[in-house]
């Protein structure tokens, strides 16, 4: 579905990623781990198009995106959820759900309303707060329904359980879980490298800018290298 | 209340209306950009001269008027599209510069494609004075508070029920987030600049029948709107109505009760002192986000 050729991207003159070649099945929840700084979310960026691309290229269902602007790749279901949540902090929580919604038709929007309440029901019960003033946990929810509101083909899930407690970690995971069960291809970004890798397909294990490892979850949670250098095994 | 107090009253409220038109019109694009645009008080200057011109040639006044207030929108819209868009990631300080570049050009095409006299435009309804408890009231002063009631009432439907202005408010509270729902914010950009050409020349309009137009009016309406965007709190909605009405009063009262040769003084005395004391203004943000 989604495929990254010798992807490289730059900040200024400081290399970020240095040619990623990686590829999302339909279907697969694929995870991607790594220190900080090793570019994770710079590649994340740089498949929704807000980060510009040096070299490579990206490939969406065969079709080069390279050069497609971030809208354009939304309209086509490349959604991301963003490091940080980023929810609109001054609008309440059901505009920020119809926001989500933005490229969508508006009778899409209401039914999608419908189908994030029925998965976050709190979302419903603080939909006319302002987004700024909810937990983290519950920023992270939000966050999550805006980016389904899109109707995702391909998710992109950037951190989502950074900086959230242990409970709503898992809650976060079990969530993920839930929507690959329902058919969404999901690319994971996550500091938490065990939970990550016990739930993916399959994993690329990223170090200042390059593919290190890759294979299925389990090869990786057993591998080694990756106990030492991310599991503190 | 003294005839004379009520008088300088609503000559502060008249003006201070066309401050705030202004003033929204700089918050607008501050919000989509982060850039103050200096260019906003040519648009007030467009939306004037052409309605005299068009006026003069033989125009029904209405005609004249959606006709100049079109002409402003699309100097706007021409303006984000060849001298913003093209300096896309420049730094802020950048595009400000060239939208004072671009003030300069469009005061110099005025005197090319008009002229350097003072115009006075007809009053839309009537120059009769309506008396009000000991105080005359101009019917186009009437005119100014009632339209911009309706524009702020047109404005706040926008912003808070319509999805068009919500992406306009999330694309300034976080451009990020906006680009990865799928706004596309080169448009907002465009939109925000049309948008506040728009309003400026309607102010341009309004005002011209009580203090006539010129090639060179939009730099004193300009630093007015700017002051008043700034005492309301640059990038709120509600704090350049505010700013824009308070500004006008104070300067009204000044000018009456101190002297009328302080009158342009006071808008640059209150930039200052808000500088100083309360540097985001009456309603602007305090950033207070949970992150």
């Amino acid at each position: 579905m989604l495929e990254a050729k010798a992807l490289a991207s730059h900040y200024g003159r400081i290399p970020a990623l240095k040619g990623i070649d990686l590829a999302v099945r339909e279907g697969e929840l694929v995870a991607l781990v790594g220190a900080n700084g090793a570019g994770k979310t710079t590649l994340l960026r740089a498949l929704s198009g807000v980060q510009p691309v040096s070299a490579g290229c990206v490939l969406f269902d065969g079709e080069d995106i390279t050069r497609a602007s971030p809208h354009w790749r939304v309209r086509r279901g490349i959604v991301q959820v963003p490091e940080g949540r980023q929810v609109f902090g001054p609008l309440s929580v059901e505009d920020n759900l119809l926001l989500g919604g933005y490229t969508r038709k508006r009778a899409e929007g209401a039914r999608g309303l419908e189908r994030v309440y029925a998965m976050f029901p709190m979302l419903r019960d603080k939909r006319r707060e302002a987004a700024g003033t909810l937990s983290g946990g519950q920023q992270q929810m939000l966050a999550m329904g805006r980016a389904l509101m899109a109707q995702p083909r391909l998710l992109l899930l950037d951190e989502p359980s950074m900086g959230l407690a242990p409970r709503l970690v898992e809650e976060v995971f079990e969530t993920v879980h839930a929507l690959k069960s329902a058919g969404t291809t999901i690319f994971l970004v996550d500091q938490n490298a065990r939970a990550a890798l016990a739930i993916a397909d399959r994993a690329y294990v990223l170090e200042t800018g390059t593919i290190v490892h890759a294979g299925t979850g389990a090869e990786l949670l057993a591998s080694k290298q990756v106990q030492a250098a991310y599991l503190g095994l | 209340m003294s005839a004379q107090f009520l008088q300088f009253l609503l000559a502060g409220l008249t003006v201070g209306a066309i401050y705030a038109l202004v003033a929204l019109g700089f918050s607008i694009i501050y919000n989509a950009s982060q850039v103050i645009n200096f260019a906003q008080g040519e648009f007030v200057m467009i939306g004037g001269m052409c309605t005299v011109w068009l006026a003069n040639a033989g125009w029904p006044l209405p005609a004249a008027i959606a006709a100049a207030v079109l002409v402003a929108a699309a100097v706007g819209l021409a303006l984000e599209k060849l001298a913003v868009e093209p300096a896309r990631g420049a730094s802020v300080v950048t595009l400000i510069i060239i939208t004072i570049g671009a003030s300069i050009l469009l005061r110099g095409l005025a005197t090319i494609v008009w002229d350097k006299n003072i115009h006075p435009l007809k009053a839309f309804s009537g120059e009769a004075p309506i008396q009000l408890g000991g105080a005359t009231l101009l019917p186009q002063s009437l005119w100014v508070l009632g339209v911009t009631v309706v524009i702020v009432l047109l404005l706040s439907w926008f912003f808070g029920r319509t999805l068009l202005g919500k992406a306009l408010l999330a694309t300034s509270h976080n451009r990020l987030a906006a680009q990865l729902v799928g706004i596309n914010v080169r448009h907002v950009l465009l939109a925000s600049f049309g948008l506040s050409a728009a309003l400026g020349a309607v102010a341009g309009i309004l005002v011209a029948p009580i203090t006539f137009t010129a090639w060179d009016v939009g730099v004193m309406l300009g630093l007015k709107g700017f002051a008043a965007a700034i005492l309301g709190g640059m990038g709120s909605g509600p704090g350049a109505v505010l700013g824009g009405l308070v500004l006008g009063i104070v300067e009204a009262m000044g000018a009456g009760y101190v002297s009328s040769a302080y009158k342009d003084a006071i808008a640059f005395v209150i930039i200052l002192a808000v500088l100083f004391f309360l540097p985001s203004g009456l309603l602007g943000r305090r950033s207070s986000d949970r992150v």
